[in-house]
């Protein structure tokens, strides 16, 4: 039976109290936002719990907000999905856009592997515990991360012009 | 069956006189192998090109290579970006003298719809490899395809290796200085 | 594993025999340029003697940045760049994009767009299965599938060419609906095709599905467990070859497909194992079929009206985040939308299917034989633009 996501997010924030931030609903699909740390845990709950079942990692992306408050964040953004229950959820971290490192979670979703990869290429996010961290669709040696919005198209690569 | 297009005086019965230069240049025109090689989109109509709708084997260029070493003509189809850049000239080189490139769409041609934002578009394979007929389009129609084969081929027949000296370096057949020229 | 049986045989000395020669890892370099890798992808591959110790696939080689595209040009600006994401679906990315849009600015298409996109999508559909099925047979060298395939997908080309002038890149559904109105004999054209593509289907299906060779390369091949398909991401014809019935016409249903009488093929190992190349291959031929009942269906009651809604000339992006996912034909295709107030997005995430079923090669390729490769490779039907983007 598919929950609503009101349930869930009960359901998540009487089980996490401390990591489990709140649940932000106004905002066009509501998401739950969860401290970046306790991530895995939050996932892996996700994936086991009777009736939630979350079984499918549908992405993991990241959103560069450089004039939020603090020095500006990057949002990492997980899509679940069931596909026994039925249901979609919606998870944030929210890190500092100085130093953007987050708990991968390959160990629970293997599905996470590419996504993180290029969660890292384009928007710089460092996933700790991740088996293979590396550029996935940029050169390995390009500067600077695409995605992030002061990101400045760059004059040349190996020789060729690029404007 | 007498060659078609051959420029040929008749000497005597059975026999035909022409220059070597003009039956190096048919032989050429008649059998040009295409590598295999499709990047994006447009590959996709290259391939409709081979398939037996359009038949790009009428004009004599449809024996498909999958190996650069077996092939004369690069059909660069799709969007070069930096990352395949290297491989692409790797495989230019590859292909034996004499040979031709064919930039297939607006991407190959200048970097097409990427080309203002596409930080990792190379804006044009001619940055790469020299080439010889541009055909624009995203993506061009399959007989768009033909065409530029076509045109290649009138260009092979200005080739004349033999009275224009030797080859030119390598990409750059004798003669296609002249018609640049023009 | 019927290959590994007959090496046995083959090795006269044992293994003891063998264990004072010297052997090598050897490495192989698939890619990017091959014939069998459906595009660029690279893969390298280290193979004791026939084996596949371990695989490594490099992606990334038509990376055309969409996501920034996405961020910079404004939302009705960036229509046609969902074409030549998943170049063999463009209606179907054209579909996601701007439903996704819709959902975002409050837009609803009319009755009589939403059921043109359910044609146009399964139109579509089936002729990106009949590419998969012609070069699956290419791979596996078989030339014919790929003539009959590629000779009726002229038929579902030039009926879209007649909708929209273009025959790969369409740009023809729009937020909205969709650009146009049918033109003339659209609806005929399209009915015949129908009707020759459901005979024609048999012969597909004797000519490479039940073909013995074809069977003994594909039956127990690339085993993908339902428990590992959902672990890893799949989704699409590759999630149901394992033997999940996930559907996203079905179980989140978008625009009228909840009023369709659809079934959802599964794989169930007829040939070898659940969840082995010859069932995600055959899915997708069984949804060949289904796409024809669904169009069938849309053709007999397609209602009158408008096929397109008031759109904004200066459409905004309000503040907010939506994703809305679709079934392509190789999966789920997302968008991940924030609006940030501005002409364009803030943010675009667009979620391949392609990039998510690949994710799994490295696994699957390990402890394969080299010449099954390509037939795994195959069998996910990967679209490399669209891995990419
Ligand atoms: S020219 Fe157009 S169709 Fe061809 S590769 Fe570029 S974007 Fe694709």
């Amino acid at each position: 039976m598919a929950m609503e996501f009101p349930v869930i997010a009960k359901l998540l924030e009487g089980r996490f109290p401390e990591a489990v931030k709140g649940a932000v609903t106004d905002k066009g699909d509501p998401w739950i936002e969860a401290a970046a740390d306790s991530v895995p845990e939050v996932l892996e709950f996700l994936k086991e719990e009777e009736g939630l079942k979350f079984d499918l990692l549908l992405m993991v992306t990241g959103v560069d907000r450089p004039d939020a408050e603090g020095g500006g964040s990057i949002e990492v953004v997980y899509h679940l999905l069931s596909t026994t229950e039925g249901h979609e959820l919606v998870l944030k971290a929210v890190l500092p856009r100085e130093n953007p490192v987050c708990p991968s979670a390959v160990p629970i979703y293997p599905a996470a592997l590419w996504h993180e990869r290029e969660t890292f290429d384009l928007l710089g996010v460092e996933f700790t515990g991740h088996p293979d961290l590396r550029r996935i669709l940029c050169p390995e040696d390009w500067v600077g991360h695409p995605l992030r919005k002061d990101y400045e198209y760059p004059e040349e690569y190996g020789g060729i012009s690029a404007k | 069956m007498g060659p078609q297009n051959l420029p040929v005086q008749p000497a005597a019965p059975g026999v035909l006189l022409t220059t070597l230069d003009e039956a190096l240049d048919w032989a050429r025109r008649g059998s040009i192998w295409p590598m295999t090689f499709g990047l994006a989109c447009c590959a996709i109509e290259m391939m409709c090109a081979g398939a037996p709708h359009f038949d790009l084997d009428r004009y004599g260029a449809g024996a498909f290579r999958p190996s650069p070493r077996q092939a004369d003509l690069m059909i660069v189809a799709g969007t070069v970006t930096f990352k395949m850049a290297p491989v692409i000239k790797r495989l230019y080189e590859q292909v034996p003298d004499p040979k031709w490139v064919i930039a297939m769409g607006a991407c190959a041609c200048r970097g097409g719809p990427y080309y203002r934002h596409g930080y990792h578009v190379v804006k044009g394979v001619d940055r790469i490899v020299p080439v010889d007929v541009y055909l624009p389009g995203c993506p061009p129609r399959p007989e768009a395809l033909l065409d530029a084969v076509m045109a290649l081929q009138a260009k092979m027949d200005r080739m004349k290796t033999f009275s224009a000296g030797k080859p030119g370096p390598a990409g750059e057949p004798a003669g296609a200085g002249k018609e640049k020229e023009a | 594993m019927s290959a590994m049986e007959g090496m046995e045989k083959i090795d006269p000395g044992g293994t003891e025999a063998v264990a004072d020669v010297r052997t090598q890892e050897m490495f192989i370099n698939m890619g990017p340029q091959h014939p069998s890798t459906h595009g660029v992808l690279r893969v390298l591959l280290t193979a004791d003697g026939e084996v596949i110790s371990s695989a490594k696939p490099y992606v990334g080689y038509i990376h055309r940045c969409a996501e920034k595209i996405g961020e910079t040009l404004t939302l009705e600006q960036f229509t046609p760049y969902t074409d030549r994401y998943d170049y063999l679906s463009a209606m179907n990315n054209n579909l996601g994009y701007c439903m996704a849009v819709e959902k975002l600015c409050g837009i609803e298409a009319p009755e009589r767009a939403q059921y043109i996109r359910v044609i146009v999508a399964e139109l579509n559909r089936i002729a990106s299965h009949l590419v998969a099925f012609g070069t699956y047979g290419l791979d596996l060298g078989a030339f014919t599938p790929f003539c009959y395939a590629f000779r009726d997908r002229e038929w579902i080309l030039s009926l879209f060419e007649r909708l929209c002038g273009a025959r790969l890149t369409y740009n023809y559904v729009c937020i909205g609906g969709v650009r146009h109105d049918l033109p003339e004999g659209f609806l005929e054209g399209t009915r015949n095709f129908c009707d020759h593509m459901e005979k024609t289907w048999k012969e597909y299906d004797t000519l490479l599905s039940r073909n013995a060779i074809f069977v003994r390369r594909t039956a127990g091949i690339g085993v993908v467990s339902a428990e590992e398909a959902r672990a890893w991401g799949f989704t699409g014809p590759c999630l149901r070859g394992s033997g999940v019935a996930y559907d996203v016409r079905r179980a989140r249903p978008y625009l009228v497909y909840d009023k369709l009488d659809f079934d959802i093929p599964v794989g169930r190992g007829e040939a070898g194992v659940q969840g082995d190349c010859w069932d995600r291959y055959y899915v997708r031929m069984l949804e060949i079929l289904e796409s024809i009942k669904i169009v069938r269906q849309c053709l007999d009651v397609l209602p009158g009206g408008d096929v397109k809604a008031k759109v904004s000339k200066a459409l905004k992006a309000p503040e907010k985040e939506v994703y809305l996912g679709v079934e392509n034909p190789r999966g789920e295709l997302g968008h991940y939308i924030v609006g940030g107030g501005g002409k364009n997005a803030y943010r675009m995430r667009i979620r391949g299917p392609s990039f998510a079923n690949l994710t799994i090669l490295g696994k699957l390729l390990e402890g394969a034989m080299i010449a099954d490769a390509v037939a795994i490779i195959g069998s996910l039907d990967i679209v490399l633009g669209e891995v990419d983007r």
